[in-house]
């Protein structure tokens, strides 16, 4: 009888105890939650990205409880060190980045940006790979004008990237863009 | 108004909504105009049937409007030739965003604007602020409405002049039940759609916000088109007496979007940035490795300098490098909820407050999300 009594008593002061020691709610606190263990990397180099590829970006990370990984990729003149502050590319990025993260806030996917320099695109993307992993890489193809990754660029990345590569086909919405603007004086 | 330059000067009265009174101000602008000698017409006007709006147009010349005949029904246009040959020095044109009827020369009135502005013709134009491109993804989010017509960011840009006409929402809100803004019929479907306070606010506060980045962006053209570089750098000192930012990070993506407020703060502010993670003696996870790359890549490119001080006392770290450092402005996430004995202590903000004498602290919070309607 008094062994089940103070079995009882242990318990609750067990459970006291867990729920003293155990954060709010019993859960990881938001503040550190990492986003599914998928990632979906989505460069870009301009001050604009493609809208169908962001939304397909998305579309994706919802679908596979991924992070979205937007990744800037910073070509630095010869004439700079490689790790030259670029106050004036800053200006447009870092609001391209947070319009990019309120976008995917809405659509309740994790963002953890990147920035890579390099002496081309092509090459900051080179260093990307080489430091980071991810499952997914996704590219809109270009149709001959500045949007878009050139065939050769494609080309280089299917070869290159230790990932699946969606490469979206040049579409009618290609004009569509994210831009930095939507949040200029906003953050 | 126009001084030589072959082409015309673009003024813009901006607007939080419809009813602030950018038509009357920008009428009661071309009556002085005219008390002043201008050779100045109206283009296109747009009451909405508001006597007190008509009433201030009295007196000024209009070009009369032309009839375009689309599916059956008689549309009435600004007659862009016509105000061509009419060659003003002033032309008043009204509502930026209108969407013309088919057959004219432009679809958009913007458009019709930049060649009165191309022809050497001095304009005086409206627009209200969620029709800004740029800003219709925000605004339906702060609003709950996205709008159909937008105006392209540079149009705005390019204007020469931009002047907020601004009304409290309350007041606004008195003349729209007073019936000064639309007619009686609409008022009721109108307060229980768009003209909410809380959306007034928010628009209110994005085209406030909007003239400042505008004015703010002059003033740095100015600056950089008439000012030695001595005199620039002077400017540059007085703007940063004493202002530096502190941004406390940890190597995780919500810091990414904490530095990012922290930079733009600092380059209102003309302040420098400084970011610090202050490491405790636990081993570095993979994805702490990653992530404080990342941030080392931001701060470069920023031209900050990320810090790390490898301590188990947050608090001391932070107010000894605050102090060392000369920091004014403290910016942080949320900490994350304590558990264990931790819960006996106060919240590290809480504990920097009393620590940083003197010193501002904002707490960046998580990004508020609301839902998108259609309207």
């Amino acid at each position: 009888m008094i062994g089940g009594v103070l079995l009882v008593i242990l318990g609750i002061a067990l459970g006291l105890a867990a729920g003293w020691w155990l954060p709010p709610n019993g859960r990881r606190p938001v503040a550190v939650r990492r986003g599914g263990a998928r990632r979906i990397l989505l460069p870009f180099s301009g001050e604009t990205i493609s809208r169908r590829a962001m939304d397909s970006a998305l579309r994706l990370a919802v679908a596979e409880d991924a992070t979205l990984m937007p990744a800037y990729l910073a070509s630095v003149p010869l004439t700079l060190p490689l790790d030259a502050p670029l106050p004036a590319r800053a200006e447009t990025v870092l609001p391209l980045m947070e319009a990019i993260e309120q976008r995917a806030a809405r659509r309740g996917v994790v963002v953890d940006s990147r920035i890579s320099r390099g002496r081309t695109c092509r090459d900051a993307l080179s260093r990307l790979l080489a430091s980071e992993s991810f499952d997914r890489v996704v590219v809109p193809a270009g149709d001959g004008s500045d949007a878009g990754f050139s065939p050769e660029d494609v080309a280089w990345l299917l070869a290159k990237a230790p990932a699946e590569v969606v490469v979206l086909r040049p579409g009618p919405a290609d004009h569509e863009v994210v831009t930095g603007a939507v949040v200029r004086g906003h953050f | 108004m126009a001084v030589d330059r072959t082409s015309g000067r673009h003024k813009v009265f901006l607007g939080m909504a419809p009813g602030v009174g950018k038509t009357y101000a920008m009428l009661e602008e071309g009556q002085e105009l005219r008390r002043a000698g201008e050779d100045i017409v109206i283009g296109v006007m747009e009451t909405h049937g508001r006597l007190d709006t008509a009433r201030v147009a009295e007196g000024l010349e209009f070009v009369p409007r032309r009839l375009i005949s689309y599916r059956g029904v008689e549309l009435e246009e600004m007659d862009l030739p016509a105000v061509l040959r009419r060659a003003p020095a002033i032309c008043l044109i009204d509502e930026l965003a209108h969407t013309n009827a088919p057959g004219v020369e432009h679809v958009k009135r913007y458009e019709d604007v930049a060649d009165v502005v191309a022809a050497g013709i001095d304009v005086v134009s409206t627009m209200n602020v969620q029709h800004l491109e740029s800003l219709n993804d925000l605004v339906a989010e702060l609003s709950g409405v996205r709008v159909r017509e937008t105006v392209p960011d540079h149009v705005l840009a390019d204007a020469d002049e931009v002047v907020l006409v601004d009304i409290t929402p309350g007041e606004l809100l008195t003349r729209l039940r007073e019936g000064r803004v639309y007619p009686p019929e609409r008022i009721d479907a109108a307060l229980n759609n768009f003209f909410t306070v809380e959306n007034l606010v928010s628009l209110r506060e994005v085209a406030l916000r909007q003239v400042a980045e505008s004015v703010g962006a002059q003033r740095i053209a100015y600056a950089g088109a008439v000012g030695t570089r001595e005199e620039s750098l002077q400017s540059a000192a007085s703007q940063a007496v004493g202002d530096r930012l502190l941004a406390l990070v940890e190597p995780n993506p919500q810091a990414q979007r904490l530095i990012r407020r922290a930079w733009r703060s600092a380059a209102r502010l003309g302040a420098d940035l400084d970011v610090l993670w202050v490491r405790s003696s636990r081993d570095m996870s993979d994805a702490d490795e990653r992530g404080l790359a990342a941030l080392r890549q931001l701060v470069s490119l920023l031209g900050a300098e990320l810090h790390v001080i490898d301590s188990d006392d947050v608090e001391r770290a932070v107010a000894e490098f605050a102090a060392e450092r000369g920091s004014t402005y403290v910016l942080m996430g949320r900490p994350r909820p304590a558990s264990g004995l931790g819960r006996l202590r106060q919240p590290l903000p809480m504990r920097l407050m009393r620590r940083l004498e003197g010193v501002d602290l904002r707490v960046v919070a998580d990004r508020a999300q609301r839902p998108e309607r259609e309207g």
